[in-house]
């Protein structure tokens, strides 16, 4: 690539080269700077949810993942303000779901719990909600347990946009938002679902989970315990 | 500059070091596990050697490794497990009026942890489910001496019930993780744990 050629922003004080069309945080990656995220997925469509990738762009936040890159901007990322939003985020996200890591196969492999420990999450902070949230053992090969689900929607668009099917939709709105599958039963098993779609890969934490293969790979020896996720961009792990 | 020193002092003074005739006053540091399994007292044990270092540093209050009783006026106070019962909550309580800081040890302090995991169901299922309706039991009744403590409706951490001043979380966390604490927290320092030292499993 000949970056001569291409345009920069200022990400933190660091020129980055964008090509057109990209959004600050794809040219971010592609740069191989870190900026934290969940919703967001290089394969897919922003969704622009979370808000974890929120960063000021010439003063005013704005999701980087929807943000197209231009010319000159300035972006600031890495700062005390926004990661402190960013902790405040992700505790919202602990304590409305049931999240409890010792006990979840995710665990060690969960980009909610990396980013967490990326933004020095030391506690919840706020009281939790221990919402009753039952799970989907249903379906042979899979269970849903929608204690940890924090409604990405990624399950959504790889179903949709992906295996051309439409086996999981978000449902409700603000607090009572949740997780539902495309079956009348409401049960996993009565959708054409399959452990060949990309919408059983997809899950950044501990929902949609390959039944029978649990802690095959032991607690301590997973992805996020050999290297930090800022060290390792989503871009080089998953494309 | 070491790595640590950048960052900003903690409410203790730090301690001199302890030498030929530097007679050192000691902190007082109080322990105790609440609905917890004591699995991070265990881990607390894994400093090993270190801990003839600590003692040179700190002196026990009330702990399950002094079995003093209560809690009087101490320097730090370390909180395993989080709340289940009435009691849990008096003996939080009496750590916080007592402890300058108090810290909050692993998982289950930090939020709720196993013990939690009953919060979806109600209590008095869960007694009767325990004590009448699972198989084998004969004339099983719920155990109502008023010696013993009412358990919460749910398991709450503890930074719901007092203010918490440090957490440091893992099911158990390591004892390098809690060593780290500690020696940050004795040398005036901000406690601050790193990669692979902070961990929620
Ligand atoms: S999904 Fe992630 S954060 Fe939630 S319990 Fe599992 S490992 Fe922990
Ligand atoms: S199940 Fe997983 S992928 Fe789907 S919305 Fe919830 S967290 Fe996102
Ligand atoms: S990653 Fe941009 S809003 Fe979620």
């Amino acid at each position: 690539m000949n970056q001569d050629k291409l345009e920069t922003f200022t990400l933190d004080g660091q020129p980055i080269p964008f090509s057109a069309g990209q959004t600050i945080i794809q040219a971010a990656m592609a740069a191989g700077v870190y900026i934290p995220h969940l919703c967001f997925h290089p394969e897919f469509k922003p969704h622009g949810s979370c808000k974890l990738c929120t960063v000021k762009v010439n003063g005013r936040q704005t999701a980087s993942c929807t943000y197209f890159a231009q010319a000159n901007l300035v972006v600031e990322s890495n700062i005390t303000e926004l990661n402190d939003e960013r902790r405040a985020l992700l505790q919202m996200l602990f304590v409305e779901g049931n999240h409890f890591c010792p006990s979840c196969e995710k665990s060690g492999d969960c980009q909610l719990q990396a980013t967490a420990y990326e933004l020095k999450m030391m506690s919840p902070h706020f009281d939790h909600f221990f919402p009753d949230r039952p799970v989907d053992a249903t379906h042979p090969d899979y269970l849903l347990d929608f204690n940890r689900c924090i409604l990405c929607s990624l399950c959504v668009r790889a179903s949709r946009d992906v295996d051309g099917k439409a086996v999981f939709a978000l449902s409700g709105r603000g607090i009572n938002s949740h997780l539902i599958v495309n079956a009348e039963s409401g049960n996993l098993v009565d959708t054409d679902f399959s452990s060949t779609d990309k919408a059983a890969h997809i899950c950044p934490v501990g929902v949609i989970l390959k039944k029978r293969v649990g802690f095959a790979v032991p607690i301590g020896q997973r992805r996020f315990d050999a290297q930090p996720i800022s060290a390792q961009p989503l871009s080089k792990e998953d494309v | 500059m070491s790595e640590l020193d950048k960052f900003a002092p903690s409410p203790l003074t730090p301690l001199p070091q302890v030498g030929e005739g530097n007679e050192v006053k000691k902190l007082k540091v109080a322990t105790t596990s609440l609905a917890g399994c004591f699995g991070c007292h265990m881990s607390f044990l894994d400093i090993d050697e270190r801990l003839l270092e600590l003692v040179k540093l700190v002196e026990f209050d009330r702990s399950p490794l002094t079995d003093i009783k209560h809690c009087g006026p101490c320097d730090i106070g370390i909180i395993e497990g989080g709340l289940c019962n009435a009691e849990n909550v008096h003996v939080l309580r009496e750590f916080r009026a007592n402890c300058k800081i108090l810290i909050a040890l692993g998982a289950c302090a930090v939020n709720g942890g196993l013990p939690a995991q009953r919060n979806h169901l109600s209590l008095a299922t869960i007694l009767e489910e325990v004590y009448h309706a699972q198989h084998g039991l004969v004339d099983g009744f719920i155990p109502n001496d008023p010696e013993l403590p009412l358990p919460l409706d749910r398991v709450h951490p503890i930074h719901e019930v007092v203010k918490v001043d440090y957490f440091i979380p893992g099911c158990p966390p390591s004892g390098d993780a809690i060593w780290k604490v500690l020696t940050d927290l004795l040398a005036g320092r901000e406690p601050e744990l790193g990669h692979g030292l902070i961990h929620y499993d």
